[in-house]
């Protein structure tokens, strides 16, 4: 039962692998153009495991930047996390704390949104661990490659490829979205707010991705609540008629 | 990259895992408030919505009509009923048929 569960998670987390082929390719490729040995190119997917804040990180140390100015600007490309493992808590089959602190390491946009729209009802440990072991995996052995060959696909592949993860976004999304209004409504909302303020450089991509996310996941909940409420006087109403 | 680079690694490591790690491990069993475990529960399609918006439209530098054929392409396929697989792969397929021709 457990083993099943662990293999559909692999399964379900093949689309992130393949999203990440390209990404993590890329970041091998560029992490030897920055001067950083393979290990130390490694050793960053290993323990950071953050695909922005790492490609940040980059071009940060390119700079010359400061590394403690480099730790915070990672902290806030990744404090949007937070918000999903919160979320994802109330979805997840109930684990001992240092067995869901294991697959809270592995926990990404992309790990996150496979595992929050995957399953109705509780997801189980095993599924969670599935997912989250293919897609890192995937992440650590396409940066070492990358950094090997040193060199990127096929210029029409590579262009092509770049779009896998967010062609995996719309594919998560759809099939939810389905017949349900309320999830259009977050979805188009939250796209909205994101649009708004990356156009108007408002705020930076870690912190605009938060709060477009909180702002229409608040919003929406409140105008559905109201209308429950509305639905439910008028309910009472006709009772009392 | 000097010793430096090794601390700043477990900085980063540190700043990454902590808030991927704390909702899970303290908030544990905890039951939370409904108006906000309703929040909790948007939050998944919210994201959807941020993260692909506006950042597919800018796949490739300089051609939004990449993204856009690409946003359009997985939308159909999705709509189609195709599952998530098919529509990374086939997204994939037009865009590379694009780049190869265009």
């Amino acid at each position: 039962m457990t083993n099943n569960q662990f293999s559909a998670g692999l399964k379900a987390g093949t689309s992130i692998a393949i999203g990440y082929f390209p990404v993590a390719l890329t970041f091998g490729l560029l992490a030897k153009t920055a001067g950083l040995s393979i290990i130390e190119a490694t050793a960053m997917s290993i323990f950071v495991y953050a695909g922005a804040a790492q490609y940040m990180s980059l071009s940060l140390i390119t700079l010359g930047i400061d590394p403690l100015l480099i730790v915070m600007n990672t902290f806030v490309v990744n404090i949007r996390h937070f918000l999903m493992t919160a979320s994802l808590n109330e979805k997840m089959q109930p684990a001992r704390k240092w067995v869901k602190a294991i697959y809270a390491f592995g926990i990404t946009d992309e790990s996150f949104t496979v595992l929050a729209t995957g399953k109705k009802g509780k997801i189980p440990t095993a599924f969670a661990f599935g997912v989250t072991l293919i897609a890192y995996g995937s992440w650590v052995i396409f940066t070492v490659i990358g950094h090997i060959i040193g060199a990127n696909l096929p210029q029409f592949l590579q262009a092509a490829m770049s779009i896998a993860l967010y062609a995996m976004f719309i594919g998560l999304l759809v099939p939810s979205m389905k017949g349900n209004r309320k999830v259009v409504m977050l979805a188009a909302l939250g796209a909205v707010i994101h649009c708004i303020l990356y156009f108007t450089e408002a705020l930076s991509t870690g912190w605009s991705i938060l709060v477009a996310t909180l702002a229409s996941s608040i919003l929406v909940e409140i105008v559905y609540s109201r209308r429950g409420k509305t639905a439910e006087s008028m309910f009472i109403r006709e009772e009392e008629v | 990259m000097g010793p430096s680079y090794w601390w700043m690694l477990l900085g980063m490591a540190l700043v990454t895992y902590i808030p991927r790690m704390i909702p899970l491990a303290v908030l544990d069993g905890k039951e939370l408030p409904p108006v906000v475990s309703g929040v909790l529960r948007n939050i998944p399609y919210a994201v959807l919505g941020a993260l692909i918006f506006p950042a597919i439209l800018f796949v490739q530098e300089g051609n939004i009509l990449f993204g856009v054929l690409g946003a359009g392409a997985a939308f159909l396929i999705a709509i189609l009923g195709g599952g998530v697989m098919s529509v990374v792969l086939g997204t994939i397929a037009v865009l590379a048929v694009y780049s190869l021709f265009m």
